[in-house]
């Protein structure tokens, strides 16, 4: 054997890797934006349109306005393969260099970072996923979960069966089954969908799909068993095609299907061709390329090469989502730099950007997205923002195309539900960890 | 020249039966711990502690763990990463309904646990052998898994699943969660580390140890010169699921600080295989180095593409995965018993230095 060689190889390993983690702060006049990709392992599907809209925003903001405030945005992916350990190491490098805030996109990765970034004085941008306790502010200082959260559009959603059956009263009786994926994510509606079936007396059963979910044959028998009215899926990356083409195969009727806001995608629907036409799905933004922001993206970032993606891919469901993410960081970078009269903002400034967000339709319009989504108001106490608006989207297989159903002004949440189990659990969580809530009045 | 142990007499049965005989390897192992009890954290930020150090440590113990069971005992085992999530859970149930509890007794309590579980998952052992007890040890991984996810009562209720360590001190240092300092996690796991992997070449050295390797060699022979089998393979069980829950808790309370049962996967459990088998099978020191392959390639890999190279995050990716198991394949090509028996290759070879042979 080459021993020799094998020992000169290891230790010029070792002296590389010693010269790697030199913190190099970000260079003056750059603001640093994490992002937390997979464009790799199972839920690549979901996790490239994502990572392609949040690009694309700061890649046009830099080409068209100088970045914000004059300062550029550089903008560094870190693949996760949605694994959650690796999604801390990236955490952990990435704040080395001075990251301002981050958005995980994986429900894992948010709940090992709330307590590391808090002790940090970092911003976690969770936005629609995540813990959904974090919605109460007094509590979780530095973790923002707005426009909406689980819990949230799980009420909106059992207000969306109700109008389809009725009125709220018909549900009484009517059973509902919530298809989820066995994981932190997939399991945060159930608590909710649990008060709100003993309330209002439907019958809820609760069906666990076990990662990746490509094996849905006994879930799906059960369905038959039970025969439901009405499907809620919480559901992610592969396991939602396989769920559309099962229910397809048991001629489940599609617009009782209805998936959360990270089961409504192209890729989920596609797969199962004309039989996902009328699977429908919740959402808190537009989808479809029609505004000028995106067209703005066509021209200043697409046409001059610099696109992350394909040009025909902008305007599909998680791309726009991508696309709002990084809206949000964006001003909440702004916020803070009229704040704190700086340029080069800091993850301390970036929180209180981001506590002070307000963004009415009239600022969604000068963004150039008029119409993208409802108004957001974040305050101290309440880090979800108002609690948002949930539409509801119909796949049209022939068009290839989601329509807009329901009411056209969208589902509100259950505050008066929602709320106070919200802030039982964050006053729980702060009890176990020692966390005396900060005043907000 | 300089590795050599001519001219060191024993002069007493104590000093012939020293843990490390030879002059050379103590100053080694002396060498090792001063630098990871006092240079290291002198030196290392926190990403080193939180990358590298701490999961290092963590896995470590875990892969010497197995290595009891797999490498001296001779027992195929593949639910390591559901005994480490019943190490996780029990510190977690500690931790929380038993405040008052020092954090050193809720591990080691953790541990015992976690020992009681793998002697339960161990009595089909004494009927079944080599791949079958694989298999066998295989429900082991998926019930403990789905035990965790089902009842509430594992995670006291919390709707997603996930637990999460609560702020713990001992002598006044705060040593768990995210309010610890780096530093002091990592202390608590080289602690334990240092602890138990002392234990660990004393048991082996000894007449336990010993009754494992002969019940590995061949289980009829042994049995015929008076070892007991059921004893001493429900011993290693004991023993190795032992040291897998104190990793499995130190994974929760030093390391990550929360966790979720889908973190103790079927994955998990190959990964620590993979780190007995390229370190070499019943080697203490084999442990340490097969979790420095596994855990820190990918990491320094990662880095050399996207920090120094400035490739894509995407395409380091793929070349990583790549790399790694090019790597996986040439180092057993080359040394089918691992990096041990490259270690211990390159000592004998120093021993003879300057002349080959």
């Amino acid at each position: 054997m080459k021993l020799s060689k094998f020992l000169l190889g290891t230790a010029s390993a070792l002296a590389l890797s010693g010269s790697l983690v030199v913190t190099d702060m970000a260079v003056a006049q750059e603001i640093l934006v994490p992002s937390l990709v997979y464009r790799t392992g199972a839920y690549a599907p979901n996790g490239v349109p994502l990572a392609n809209g949040i690009a694309d925003y700061f890649a046009l903001l830099n080409a068209r306005d100088g970045g914000i405030g004059g300062v550029k945005i550089k903008v560094e992916e870190c693949e996760t393969g949605y694994k959650t350990p690796v999604g801390v190491e990236c955490y952990e490098a990435l704040k080395a260099k001075g990251a301002v805030a981050f958005s995980p996109f994986s429900t894992g990765i948010t709940y090992q970072l709330i307590p590391k970034a808090t002790q940090d004085k970092i911003p976690i941008f969770s936005m629609g996923y995540g813990r959904t306790s974090a919605a109460d502010g007094s509590v979780f200082k530095w973790v923002f979960n707005f426009p909406t959260t689980y819990w949230s559009q799980a009420s909106a959603v059992i207000k969306y069966f109700g109008d389809r059956a009725g009125g709220m009263d018909k549900l009484k009786g009517k059973k509902i089954v919530h298809i989820y994926h066995n994981s932190a994510y997939g399991k945060e509606a159930n608590p909710t969908l649990e008060i709100l079936a003993k309330k209002l007396g439907f019958n809820l059963t609760l069906l666990a799909v076990d990662h990746p979910g490509q094996e849905q044959k006994s879930t799906w028998l059960q369905v038959r068993r039970i025969k439901p009215d009405y499907i809620f899926m919480s559901g992610w990356g592969v396991m939602n095609q396989v769920a559309i083409k099962e229910a397809a195969s048991i001629n489940f009727p599609m617009e009782n299907f209805l998936g959360n806001w990270w089961s409504g995608t192209e890729s989920d629907t596609i797969p199962g061709g004309a039989g996902a036409n009328g699977y429908t799905s919740t959402n808190f933004h537009s989808v479809g390329a029609n505004f000028s922001a995106l067209n703005d993206i066509k021209k200043y970032v697409y046409d001059a090469g610099n696109g992350a993606g394909k040009k025909e891919r902008i305007g599909e469901v998680l791309y726009n989502r991508g696309i709002v993410n990084s809206v949000f960081v964006a001003e909440a970078i702004r916020v803070a730099q009229k704040k704190f009269g700086v340029k080069q903002v800091t993850g301390e400034q970036v929180r209180y950007g981001f506590e002070n967000l307000n963004m009415d339709a009239a600022r969604w319009k000068e963004l150039g997205l008029g119409g993208f989504m409802g108004n957001v108001k974040v305050t101290c106490k309440d880090h979800e923002g108002g609690g948002g608006v949930v539409f509801i989207q119909k796949w049209d297989a022939s068009g290839k195309k989601w329509d807009r159903v329901g009411s056209a002004k969208g589902y509100t949440p259950m505050r008066d539900v929602v709320r106070p189990l919200v802030e039982a659990d964050a006053a729980a969580f702060a009890k176990e960890n020692g966390i005396t809530p900060r005043d907000c009045s | 020249m300089l590795y050599r142990e001519t001219g060191q007499f024993k002069t007493s049965y104590s000093a012939d039966q020293a843990i490390f005989p030879i002059f050379q390897d103590r100053m080694f192992i002396l060498g090792w711990l001063i630098v990871a009890f006092i240079a290291v954290p002198l030196m290392a930020s926190e990403y080193w502690f939180q990358i590298i150090l701490i999961p290092f440590l963590v896995f470590s113990l875990a892969t010497l763990g197995l290595n009891i069971l797999v490498g001296y005992c001779g027992q195929i085992s593949l639910g390591t990463g559901g005994f480490m999530a019943v190490g996780a859970f029990s510190a977690y149930k500690l931790a929380t309904n038993v405040p008052e509890l020092n954090i050193i007794f809720v591990i080691l309590i953790s541990g015992l646990i976690t020992a009681l579980v793998g002697i339960l998952f161990g009595l089909p052992s004494l009927r079944i052998k080599g791949f079958y007890l694989a298999v066998a040890t295989l429900a082991a991984q998926f019930f403990l898994i789905w035990m965790f996810n089902k009842f509430g009562w594992f995670v006291n209720y919390s709707p997603s699943g996930s637990i999460a360590i609560p702020p713990m001190e001992i002598f006044g240092v705060m040593v768990t969660s995210a309010k610890a300092d780096p530093v002091a996690r990592y202390y608590l796991a080289l602690g334990f580390t240092v602890v138990l992997a002392l234990l660990a070449k004393n048991l082996v050295r000894g007449p336990t140890g010993r009754a494992w390797m002969a019940i590995r060699d061949m289980d009829i022979a042994a049995e015929i010169i008076g070892i007991k089998p059921l004893a001493t393979k429900l011993k290693a069980f004991a023993v190795s699921s032992f040291f897998i829950g104190v990793a499995g808790a130190l994974y929760f309370s030093a390391w990550s600080g929360t966790a979720e049962s889908d973190a103790f996967d079927i994955n998990l459990s190959f990964n620590i295989l993979f780190m007995v088998i390229i370190g070499g099978l019943g080697s203490v020191v084999g442990s340490f180095m097969g979790a420095a392959f596994i855990v820190l390639l990918p990491i320094f890999l990662t880095n050399l593409f996207v920090g120094e190279l400035g490739f894509s995050a995407l395409t380091a990716k793929h070349l990583e995965i790549t790399i790694f198991g090019a790597l996986i394949i040439f180092f057993l090509a080359v040394e089918p018993h691992g990096l041990a028996r490259m270690w211990q290759v390159t000592k004998e070879k120093l021993r003879i230095w300057p002349f080959p042979h």
